[in-house]
C-alpha cells in the first residue's frame, strides 16, 4: 500500500469525519459511534504505516501539505519519537472509543450523542495533529482544536462540570496565549515557523534576550497544557467531572502529548545544549517536577474520589517524566520517553476501569468499594494490573521506565531526583493498596463473619463485553510493553534521542 | 561451568502460574477440581525442578533466556547449585502443604478459599522464580511478585487486626524493595551488569565507601524479608494468617527468599574479596548475632504458639545468613544445609500448630498441657521438629548446626561459635517446656487426631527430617549441592 500520504490522512480523515458524525447524528444517532470507531481504526492503520515507513527509512519522513515547500508551506515531519506517540494515541483512542459505548449511553442523554462523538473525534484529531506537525504555528492551531473540543466536551459532564470546564478554559487559554506569544517572538527573530528551519536559524541567536523571552513564554504555555506542577490546578476538577469516556481519553493522552511538545521544543527546535547548558531550564523544570511529585502523591492520598485520586496521580507521573528529561542524559531521556508511552497505557487502563466502576456502581467513592470483587472481578483485576504498573512492579511496564529514570538520575548524579522518584513509588504503593484493600477485603468481626451478601459471585463482570474487552486488552498491553521494552527502546526510542546525547 | 540450555527452569516457574489461572477459573463451584490443580501444579513444579538436579550436580548451569530487558541484561533463568537448594525446598514442601491446606481450610470452613489457593500458587511462582533467577533484575521481579501475592494471604481473615498485619507486612517489604531497587541501580551503574558471578560482580568496582553503602542498602532491603532485627516486626504480626500460609510462606518460601537474596548478594554480587578489610563482614555478622540471641530471648516470653515459632524462625534465618557472612567453607556449608533443613523442621512445627488449632481451637501454649495424649502423632512430630531445631542427632538440624559451629571455629571467630551454641541452648529452653507439658501435664483425654490430610503431611515432614539427619544426601542431594557451592565460591576456580 502506498503509505506516502498517511501523515496527512491521519489528521484529515478524522477531521472531516467528525463533521460527518455530526451530520449523521442529526438523522441516526446510533450510527455515530460506529463511524468514530471505524475512523479510529483507519487512523490506527495510518499510524502503523507511518511507524513502519519511519523504521524502514531510518529517519524523518517529511510530508509537505499541498506540495508547498517549507518554510512557506506546512510540513508534517515524522521521526521515531512522534511515530511512537502517534501509534500510542491511535491504540488508546480506539480502545477508549469502544469502551465508551455503554458508559456514554448511561451518562450522556441520547440527544447529545451526535455533538459528543463529534467533539470526541475532533479531540483525537487535534492530538494527532499536534504530534505530527513540523510547524510551530500549525501546532498552535491543532492545540486549540484539541483544547476547545476538550472544554466543550468536559462541560457535558456531571454536576459542576461546566464550571470546571470554564476554569480549564481560562487556564488553557492563558497557556495557549503564552505559547502563541512565544512563537511570535521566534517569528519576529527568524521569520520562520518551520521547526527544522527554526533550528538552523536560531543557533546564532542563542544569546538574544528576545529569544529567551520567547522561549520562556513557550515553556510556560506547554507547562500549563501538560499540567506540570504548580500550574496543574485545572486538571483534577475538570478530568474528575468530565464524562467517563472523556476523562479516559484526555487523561492519558492530552498531558502526554504536552510532554511530547516539550521534548520537541527542548531537543528539536532548540539545540539540546541550549536548555541543558546555556540556560538552566532543565534545572528549573527538574526542581519544579520533584516538588510536584511529592505534592501530587500526597494530594492523591487525601482523595476519596477514585477519579480525583487518579487525576493527582497524572500530575505526579508528569513529574516523573520531567525528572527524566531534566537528567539531560541518554538513559534519563530514554526513561522519560518510555514512561510517556507507558503512562499513556497505564492511565488509559486505570481511567477506563474508573469509568466502568462509576457506571456500574453510580459512585466513585473509594470508601464504598467494599465487596466490589464479588461483582466486578475482572474489572478489579485490570485495576490491579494498572496499579502494579504505576507502583513499578515488574513485569508490568511501569517498572522498566522507572528503572531507566532511576539510572538516569544516578548517571546525572542528581540524588534529590533519585530520592523523590523512590519516595514517589512508595507513596503510590500506599495509594493503591488502600483502594485494593477496600475493594478486595470484606469487613469481618473476630469470629470471621462478614456482612451478609446475597449475590453469588459471577465468573465475569456483568458489564457489556465492549467495556470489558478494551480494559482487558489494556491490561495485557501493560505486560506486553514491559516484556518488550527492550525492543521498543532499541528499535525506536534510541533513534529519538538527540545525536549529541547518544554518546555515553 | 558449561551452560545447558533447557526449557526446564521456565517450565518450573510457569507451572504454578498456570496452576493459579486454572484455580481461578475453576472457582468455588468445584472445590475438588480446584484443589487438584493446586496439587498438580505443585507436583509438576517439583518434577521440573528435580529434573535439573543431575545436570547441576555435574557442575553445569541450566540456562533459559526469556527476553532481553536491557542491553546485556535479560529476563533469564540460570540454575546453579545454590538456586537448586532453595527451589527443591520450596517446591517439595509445596506439595506437602497443598495436601495439608485442604484439610485445614475445609475443617475450618474458611472463606475465600479460591483467593487463598490462587495467591498461594502465585507465591510459589515468585519463590521458585527467585531461586532460579540468573541475574538481579529477574530476581527482583519475582521477589516483588512474591511480596504482593502474599499480602492477601496475610490479611486473609479480613478482621481489622489481620488487615493491619497485612499493611504492616506491605510497608516493611515494599519499603525494603525500594531500597533494593536503589542498590540494584547503583550496582548496575558501577558494574554495567547485574549477572551473578561466583567471584562477586562488584569486586574491584567503585570505592570501598560506595560498596559498603550498596551492601547496607541490599541488607536492609532484603533483610526486611529475612526478618533481620530491627526489621522483623512484620513476621510475628503476619502469624494471623491461616497456618498453611505461616507454614510454607513464613517459615519457608517468603522469609527464606529473603535469606536466599541476602546470601546471593553477599556471595555472588560482592564475594568474599570485595572489601579490603574483613571488618565489613564482621559488623554484619555482629548485627546478625544480636538478632539470633534477641529473637530467642523474645521467643521464650511468647505464649501464642505461632508467635513463638515466628521468633524461632527469625532466629534461624539470621543463623543462616550469619553462617554465610562468616565466609569460611564449613560455615557456608552449614548455612546452605540449614536453609533446607530448617525449612523441613519448622514447617513440621507450624503444621502441628495448625493441626492443634483445627482440633481444639487452642493457640496459647499455656492451654496445651496434655495435648500430647490427645494428639499423639502430631505431638510426636512436634517433638521431632523441636529436637531437630535444638540440634539433637540424628535429626537433620544437628548436621547443619555442626557445620555452622565448626565454621565459626575455623573462621577464628569464637564469639560466633558461642552465639550458635547459646542459640541452640535457648531453642531448648523454649521448645522443651511445650513438649513436657504436652505429655506430662493436664488430664488424660482420649485420642482425637486432626484429619488424615493434615496428620499425614506432618508425619511425612518429621520423617523426612529424621531421614535427612541420617542420610543427608538422600533424594534431594542437599549435601552434594552444598559442597558444590562451597567449591565454586571459595575454590577460586
Amino acid at each position: 500500500m502506498n503509505t506516502e500520504h498517511f501523515p496527512a490522512l491521519i489528521v484529515v480523515v478524522p477531521l472531516l469525519l467528525s463533521f460527518v458524525v455530526f451530520a449523521v447524528g442529526l438523522v441516526r444517532r446510533s450510527l455515530c459511534l460506529p463511524i468514530v470507531i471505524l475512523t479510529l481504526l483507519a487512523c490506527l492503520g495510518f499510524a502503523i504505516g507511518i511507524l513502519q515507513s519511519v523504521l524502514t527509512k531510518g529517519g524523518t519522513v517529511r510530508y509537505y501539505l499541498g506540495a508547498w515547500d517549507p518554510p512557506w508551506g506546512i510540513e508534517y515531519a515524522v521521526d521515531h519519537l512522534n511515530a511512537l506517540v502517534l501509534l500510542s494515541i491511535a491504540v488508546v483512542s480506539l480502545l477508549v472509543a469502544i469502551h465508551s459505548r455503554s458508559v456514554t449511553a448511561k451518562e450522556i442523554p441520547a440527544s447529545k450523542h451526535g455533538p459528543f462523538y463529534t467533539l470526541l473525534l475532533l479531540q483525537v484529531t487535534g492530538l494527532f495533529g499536534m504530534t505530527i506537525t513540523g510547524d510551530v504555528f500549525n501546532l498552535y492551531v491543532l492545540l486549540e482544536i484539541a483544547s476547545f473540543s476538550a472544554y466543550a466536551i468536559i462541560g457535558m459532564g456531571e454536576g459542576g462540570a461546566p464550571f470546571a470546564a470554564f476554569r480549564y478554559m481560562i487556564f488553557g487559554t492563558i497557556g495557549a496565549c503564552a505559547y502563541l506569544l512565544g512563537i511570535g517572538y521566534l517569528y519576529i527573530l527568524t521569520g520562520s515557523l518551520n521547526m527544522a528551519d527554526l533550528r538552523q536559524l536560531l543557533v546564532p541567536l542563542y544569546e538574544s534576550r528576545v529569544l529567551l523571552v520567547g522561549f520562556a513564554f513557550i515553556m510556560v504555555g506547554i507547562a500549563i497544557k501538560m499540567a506540570l506542577f504548580p500550574v496543574h490546578t485545572w486538571l483534577p476538577d475538570s478530568y474528575t467531572l468530565a464524562p467517563s469516556a472523556v476523562s479516559a481519553l484526555l487523561a492519558p493522552l492530552f498531558t502526554k502529548v504536552g510532554v511530547y511538545v516539550l521534548l520537541r521544543f527542548l531537543f528539536t527546535v532548540f539545540d539540546p545544549s541550549f536548555s541543558s547548558q546555556m540556560f538552566p531550564v532543565l534545572k528549573v523544570l527538574g526542581g519544579v517536577a520533584t516538588i510536584g511529585i511529592i505534592f501530587a502523591s500526597i494530594m492523591a492520598l487525601a482523595q476519596t474520589d477514585l477519579k480525583r485520586m487518579l487525576c493527582y496521580l497524572i500530575v505526579a507521573e508528569i513529574g516523573y517524566i520531567v525528572v527524566g528529561v531534566a537528567c539531560a542524559n541518554r538513559v534519563g531521556l530514554i526513561g522519560a520517553i518510555l514512561h510517556t508511552v507507558n503512562d499513556i497505557f497505564m492511565m488509559a487502563c486505570l481511567f477506563t476501569v474508573a469509568g466502568s466502576i462509576t457506571a456500574y456502581r453510580g459512585s466513585r467513592n473509594i470508601e464504598l468499594f467494599r465487596g466490589l470483587h464479588r461483582t466486578m472481578p475482572v474489572t478489579l483485576a485490570v485495576f490491579v494490573a494498572g496499579a502494579l504498573s504505576v507502583v513499578g512492579v515488574p513485569p508490568f511496564c511501569g517498572f522498566f521506565s522507572k528503572w531507566y529514570l532511576v539510572l538516569g538520575t544516578i548517571h546525572a548524579g542528581q540524588w534529590v531526583y533519585l530520592g523523590v522518584l523512590l519516595a514517589g513509588s512508595l507513596l503510590n504503593a500506599v495509594l493503591f493498596f488502600r483502594v485494593l484493600e477496600k475493594a478486595y477485603f470484606e469487613l469481618r468481626d473476630e469470629s470471621g463473619h462478614a456482612e451478609p451478601h446475597g449475590r453469588k459471585r459471577p465468573l465475569i463482570d456483568r458489564i457489556p463485553l465492549t467495556e470489558l474487552g478494551p480494559m482487558v486488552v489494556l491490561a495485557l498491553l501493560l505486560i506486553f510493553l514491559g516484556l518488550f521494552s527492550n525492543n521498543i527502546i532499541g528499535d525506536v526510542i534510541e533513534h529519538a534521542i538527540p545525536q549529541t546525547m547518544r554518546i555515553h | 561451568m558449561e551452560p545447558v540450555h533447557s526449557f526446564a527452569p521456565f517450565a518450573a516457574v510457569l507451572a504454578p502460574l498456570i496452576g493459579a489461572c486454572l484455580i481461578l477459573l475453576t472457582g468455588r463451584r468445584r472445590p475438588n477440581l480446584r484443589e487438584s490443580w493446586s496439587i498438580l501444579a505443585a507436583v509438576a513444579q517439583f518434577g521440573f525442578v528435580y529434573s535439573m538436579v543431575a545436570p547441576v550436580l555435574k557442575g553445569n548451569v541450566v540456562e533459559y533466556t526469556v527476553t532481553e530487558i536491557y542491553r546485556g541484561m535479560a529476563l533469564q533463568f540460570r540454575v546453579d547449585a545454590f538456586g537448586m537448594i532453595f527451589a527443591l525446598l520450596a517446591s517439595s514442601l509445596w506439595i506437602v502443604v497443598s495436601v495439608y491446606s485442604i484439610g485445614y481450610m475445609r475443617s475450618l470452613k474458611e472463606h475465600a478459599q479460591t483467593r487463598f489457593y490462587f495467591c498461594f500458587a502465585l507465591a510459589l511462582f515468585g519463590a521458585v522464580g527467585v531461586a532460579l533467577s540468573g541475574n538481579l533484575i529477574t530476581l527482583y521481579m519475582f521477589y516483588e511478585i512474591l511480596t504482593i501475592s502474599t499480602f492477601p494471604l496475610v490479611a486473609h481473615k479480613e478482621t481489622p487486626e489481620a488487615i493491619r498485619a497485612g499493611r504492616k507486612y506491605l510497608v516493611y517489604l515494599l519499603g525494603g524493595a525500594v531500597l533494593v531497587l536503589l542498590a540494584m541501580a547503583l550496582s548496575f551503574n558501577l558494574a554495567g551488569t547485574l549477572d551473578f558471578s561466583p567471584h562477586g560482580t562488584l569486586v574491584g568496582k567503585g570505592s570501598q565507601g560506595e560498596l559498603q553503602f550498596i551492601l547496607a542498602l541490599f541488607m536492609i532491603g532484603f533483610g526486611a524479608k529475612a526478618a533481620i532485627m530491627p526489621l522483623h516486626e512484620w513476621l510475628p504480626s503476619a502469624m494471623i494468617a491461616p497456618t498453611p500460609v505461616s507454614a510454607l510462606l513464613h517459615a519457608v518460601a517468603v522469609v527464606k527468599a529473603g535469606v536466599f537474596c541476602c546470601i546471593r548478594v553477599i556471595l555472588y554480587i560482592f564475594g568474599p574479596n570485595a572489601f579490603s578489610s574483613p571488618d565489613v563482614w564482621f559488623i554484619l555478622a555482629c548485627i546478625l548475632a544480636v538478632t539470633v540471641i534477641l529473637a530467642n530471648l523474645i521467643a521464650i516470653t511468647q505464649d501464642n504458639l505461632k508467635r513463638r515459632l515466628a521468633f524461632s524462625t527469625i532466629n534461624n534465618l539470621s543463623v543462616i545468613i550469619l553462617g554465610a557472612a562468616l565466609l569460611s567453607p564449613p560455615a557456608l556449608k552449614g548455612a546452605f544445609l540449614h536453609l533446607p533443613f530448617h525449612g523441613f523442621l519448622k514447617i513440621t512445627l507450624f503444621m502441628c500448630a495448625g493441626a492443634i488449632y483445627v482440633k481444639t481451637r487452642k493457640e496459647l501454649i499455656s492451654e496445651m498441657s496434655g495435648i500430647g495424649r490427645q494428639m499423639p502423632f502430631t505431638m510426636a512430630a512436634f517433638t521431632i521438629g523441636a529436637s531437630g531445631l535444638v540440634g539433637i542427632p540424628p535429626i537433620s538440624g544437628f548436621i547443619s548446626k555442626w557445620y555452622l559451629c565448626g565454621g565459626a571455629f575455623k573462621a577464628g571467630e569464637l564469639i560466633f561459635l558461642f552465639v550458635f551454641l547459646a542459640s541452640a541452648f535457648l531453642d531448648a529452653v523454649y521448645f522443651f517446656p511445650i513438649v513436657y507439658a504436652a505429655y506430662f501435664g493436664g488430664k488424660t483425654i482420649r485420642i482425637d487426631e486432626a484429619p488424615l490430610s493434615m496428620t499425614l503431611p506432618v508425619i511425612a515432614c518429621a520423617a523426612a527430617s529424621i531421614l535427612l539427619g541420617i542420610f543427608p544426601d538422600l533424594i534431594f542431594r542437599f549435601v552434594s549441592l552444598a559442597n558444590l557451592i562451597v567449591q565454586t565460591v571459595s575454590g577460586g576456580s
